[in-house]
């Protein structure tokens, strides 16, 4: 009686449902701060590279350490490069890893949730506790050993972390789906002998796919702190590729005098990081999806 | 003895809508409520009968507010009441019965310290009275050893009971006025019966005064001294109990009294054309008028006030109401329907089949065996003719939805064979049946809210069925979803409608078209219209009626409800624990002799009638496992005659008029005592 009780007779497509997304998304200001921050950061890392001031490799004694002016905003760090520079650039591979490892963690722990949620029984309990398994190793760990096995180009990192993200997605995923299949247009399906993967493509991928999606929204975030942890420790992107986690990394030992090297990788990583969990918390609540309801697991 | 206690006036609520716009779901409600007399108030689901029986105790749900109007509590109005103000009066003075008890009450506590709650808050009695006021409201409620049940926790009680003790804590604080939103809807009919007696003895008995709030007419009228009516946030009519059921002048109630399914009658009900408006839908005009068939130029425009008639004490909102007053006498009648030919071939037979919900051991998952001897099936042997109805009727608990799976292939029998078209035996495994096998058995849900995908747009859910056994495909396949449109009388452009923008009524129409896209032969119902109001549930009962005549399809049908089973079957298999007690032609199952269960069963069936008190033969007792030996139903019968029904399994017997009993009691013995 609450929400359908206005139906709308006019049908809109796709496109138009992701506009009216999008716009109750924004209609709250936390959505529409959330959304705001992570198109300014998108935005920035396709335009970073023609706008910089200066070359993110530029490395000249002359310049250690100076700090912020009206000719370095930011600042620069010891080797004397423009930190202003290398913060802007300093999302790009972040973001690229991330995104794509997000995509691959939603794919393969979407996909493999669902089927243990439709199939049960033994594959169910068996696939369940090797990824009981997986959970239980630190993934720092396990990541360290992968990067210093087969190196760290991004052809490396992206399947590693879309590997470790995609776990936690796997309960999320069969959970939804178990909240689903108890429904009688599942049985209804069975009973006229569809067989489980139209099952899955046609009825379940439909009602679990926002869940999902929000799910792998948030692992983005979470994947970007990791990228960035391994950068910290030197095991992401190489120097002297611009980064925030191997900026923090750098800087970090000169904070007490020269905080400002430190303070701007800080503040893009943390402002990304909140803009997607703004973002997804937003995009949870035009969904209908309550995520304190539906707590992941 | 005529001291209103609560008086409604002009009371008006609503919402805002998305768009700005204000829209009222109650519309101008005034009423009273005298000292010590019980108000059904009823209407559809929407009608606006629950938010103005929570209005009445003060309460209005987050999102409404009300528009204009007050709510009278002895002279005090409770909508502008402080929470302080209510606190004092809720509980003492008003108190509720909701309806689910189940959920209602607190999981983790026990009853006993859930009454002395309400004791401790509502009264100013010490430790050592409240312990004897308990087990007096727990006698009161008549359970059970009050002294024990008191220490027991709500998941220990079955739903009956756990009703009861939420009738003891409404009284615990000795209310002036109780309310009660659907307490019985659901019960087992037994049950229902039972706690409706209940009530009924309170009122009398205490003198309190109560609100019945219920879309059941058949219980409203077995509690109500006065009926008001609801339609679209409307009073449409209002008067003594007795003239609204007998001789109702309003034409919506006047067809909702005909749509109900009766006992007494063979044949499918009328039913009324279309379905409620929307809140905000009406902007002149009577709400009623486009299902009115008195309606005329002037309902169109104008809309009718509610309009006292001295002689009848009744209040009615119609302009045209006397047309009804001399048209009463036909209530009782029905639309017949064509029975089908009795030597038609047999199409679906059931041979000794039994079904187990018990845990494989592990050696007997090794043989793919079930041992288990008592199993929830067990027994039962049906044949079905083509192009007959055949109901199965049971309370829950009774196996009629199990059997129905297992049919369907959903669930696997223990024993025993399903046997489709002659001798060609269905496995028992989905997976080993034949596409056309699955085709021809197609199944209808209870709820369409479930049974439809609700991402799915109308098209999309009829174009399953039709890709998958037919292949179709392009202009093919949407001409098929417009014919089976049109077959379930819904118009084209449904097709891109999705399902919570569909009534209760036309989902149900989407999910029968879903199952006849198959071209099945079978088509297993498993209580096709209980989640549908009354009015609607005639119309999908004429409907499948009508699809059966047209097609030849074969029916089974499950439910709960005798009465409806009685509309649309042409033969009736009683269950009681997964057992089968009675079978034969529905009109001679009705008719006495009968097993006693099916005596129980229909005592109990509530008519929409005052003068037609429900028979209570037997303890309401939930049995949660069949018995191991004897008779299934030994635990409850009323004629239980000795140690033979404990030890052994009765044996059939056949009637003069052909229906099977399963008692040890002479078949002629059984008529003579029922009579």
């Amino acid at each position: 009686m609450e929400n359908n009780l206005i139906t709308e007779d006019k049908q809109k497509n796709k496109l138009e449902k992701a506009f009216e997304i999008l716009k109750t998304m924004a209609s709250k200001p936390s959505g529409l701060i959330g959304l705001t921050i992570v198109l300014f950061h998108v935005v920035l890392a396709l335009i970073s590279p023609y706008i910089v001031p200066y070359d993110y490799k530029a490395i000249s004694p002359n310049t250690m350490l100076l700090a912020p002016s009206a000719e370095h905003w930011f600042g620069t760090d010891s080797l004397g490069r423009d930190v202003f520079t290398r913060t802007i650039l300093g999302g790009r591979t972040a973001l690229t890893v991330t995104f794509f490892g997000s995509l691959i963690a939603l794919l393969w722990g979407g996909l493999l949730g669902i089927f243990c949620g439709l199939v049960g029984g033994k594959i169910d309990d068996v696939v369940m506790r090797v990824v009981d398994a997986f959970l239980s190793i630190p993934w720092i760990l396990a990541m360290l050993l992968i990067v210093s096995l087969l190196g760290t180009s991004t052809e490396v990192l992206i399947p590693a972390l879309g590997f470790f993200y995609g776990k936690g997605i796997v309960r999320v995923a069969r959970a939804a789906t178990h909240d689903v299949i108890a429904k009688d247009f599942i049985v209804s399906a069975r009973a006229r002998g569809h067989s489980n993967m139209s099952i899955i493509w046609n009825e379940i991928i439909p009602n679990v796919r926002d869940a999902i999606l929000v799910e792998g929204a948030m692992r983005w975030s979470w994947m970007l702190l990791g990228f960035s942890s391994l950068s910290f420790l030197g095991f992401g992107v190489s120097p002297p590729t611009p980064d925030w986690g191997l900026m923090i990394s750098n800087a970090r030992g000169l904070m007490s005098f020269a905080y400002w090297s430190v303070i701007a990788p800080i503040v893009g990583l943390s402002s990304l990081i909140i803009g997607i969990n703004l973002t997804a918390d937003a995009f949870a609540k035009a969904l209908g999806i309550d995520r304190s309801t539906k707590a992941p697991v | 003895m005529n001291e209103i206690i609560e008086s409604v006036k002009n009371l008006s609520i609503g919402f805002n809508s998305q768009k700005g716009k204000q829209i009222s779901i109650l519309r101008n409600v005034s009423t009273n409520i005298k000292k010590g007399e019980t108000v059904g108030i009823v209407g559809e689901s929407g009608s606006g009968k629950s938010t103005l029986a929570l209005a009445m105790m003060g309460y209005i749900k987050q999102g409404l507010f009300p528009l204009k109007g007050e709510c009278l509590f002895k002279s005090e109005d409770l909508l502008k009441m402080s929470s302080r103000q209510l606190e004092k009066i809720r509980g003492r003075k008003i108190a509720m019965i909701p309806q689910n008890a189940g959920q209602a009450l607190t999981p983790n506590l026990k009853i006993g310290y859930q009454i002395d709650e309400a004791l401790k808050l509502h009264t100013d009695l010490n430790k050592t009275e409240r312990d004897k006021k308990i087990s007096e409201l727990l006698n009161k409620v008549r359970l059970p050893s009050p002294e024990t049940m008191a220490f027991r926790y709500p998941h220990e009680l079955s739903g009956g009971q756990q009703q009861r003790v939420a009738v003891a804590m409404a009284l615990a604080g000795k209310p002036d006025l109780l309310l009660l939103d659907e307490p019985t809807t659901g019960l087992d009919v037994t049950t229902q019966a039972h706690v409706l007696e209940l009530l009924r003895f309170i009122a009398k008995d205490t003198g309190t005064s109560m609100i019945y709030v219920s879309h059941d007419l058949g219980a409203i009228a077995q509690v109500s001294d006065r009926i008001v009516v609801m339609y679209a946030g409307e009073i449409v009519l209002e008067g003594p109990a007795r003239k609204i059921l007998k001789e109702p002048i309003h034409p919506y109630t006047y067809g909702l009294l005909k749509s109900i399914p009766k006992l007494s009658l063979a044949g499918l009900p009328a039913s009324m054309p279309g379905s409620q408006p929307q809140p905000g839908s009406i902007n002149e005009g009577c709400s009623f008028y486009d299902r009115c068939n008195l309606a005329n130029d002037n309902c169109k425009k104008n809309s009718p006030d509610l309009e006292h008639i001295k002689e009848l004490d009744t209040n009615v909102r119609c302009f045209n109401y006397k047309e009804l007053i001399n048209q009463n006498n036909n209530l009782q009648t029905s639309i017949t329907k064509k029975s089908n030919n009795s030597e038609a071939n047999e199409v679906l037979k059931l041979k000794d089949v039994s079904i187990s919900y018990a845990k494989q051991k592990f050696f007997d998952q090794l043989l793919n065996k079930i041992s288990d001897q008592n199993p929830t099936v067990k027994d039962i042997n049906i044949d079905i003719k083509k192009g007959e109805t055949i109901a199965l009727v049971g309370e829950s608990g009774s196996g009629k939805s199990t059997i129905l799976k297992s049919i369907a292939g959903l669930l696997k029998t223990k024993d025993g064979q399903i046997k489709f078209e002659k001798d060609r035996i269905l496995s028992s495994d989905l997976k080993k049946r034949n596409p056309n096998d699955l085709r021809a058995i197609q199944l209808i849900f209870q709820n369409p809210d479930e049974s439809l995908n609700p991402n799915h747009t109308v098209e999309q859910i009829l174009s399953q069925p039709l890709k998958l056994y037919f292949n179709l495909s392009g202009d093919e396949l949407k001409k098929n979803i417009i014919d089976l449109l049109k077959k379930v009388r819904l118009g084209e452009f449904y097709m891109s409608r999705y399902p919570r923008q569909l009534s209760g009524g036309e989902k149900q129409r989407v999910a029968v078209a879903r199952a006849f896209a198959a071209k099945p032969d079978i088509i297993l119902c498993d209580e096709v219209t209980s989640a549908l109001d009354v009015s609607v549930q005639a119309a999908v009962l004429n409907l499948l009626q009508q699809l059966k005549e047209d097609l030849g399809t074969t029916y089974v049908f499950v439910s709960h409800d005798l009465a409806v089973v009685r509309a649309i079957s042409d033969r009736v298999a009683v269950l009681y624990q997964g057992r089968l007690c009675e079978i034969g032609p529905s009109q001679n199952v009705y008719k006495f002799p009968s097993h006693p269960y099916t005596e129980v069963l229909l005592g109990a069936v509530l008519e929409p009638d005052p003068d037609i008190k429900p028979k209570l033969v037997a303890e309401d007792i939930v049995e949660e496992k069949p018995p191991e030996k004897g008779c299934s139903f030994q635990g409850r019968c009323p004629r239980k005659i000795g140690d033979i029904c404990n030890s052994e399994v009765p044996p059939w017997q056949i009637g003069e008029n052909g229906n099977a009993i399963r008692c040890h009691i002479n078949i002629d013995e059984l008529a003579s005592l029922q009579q």
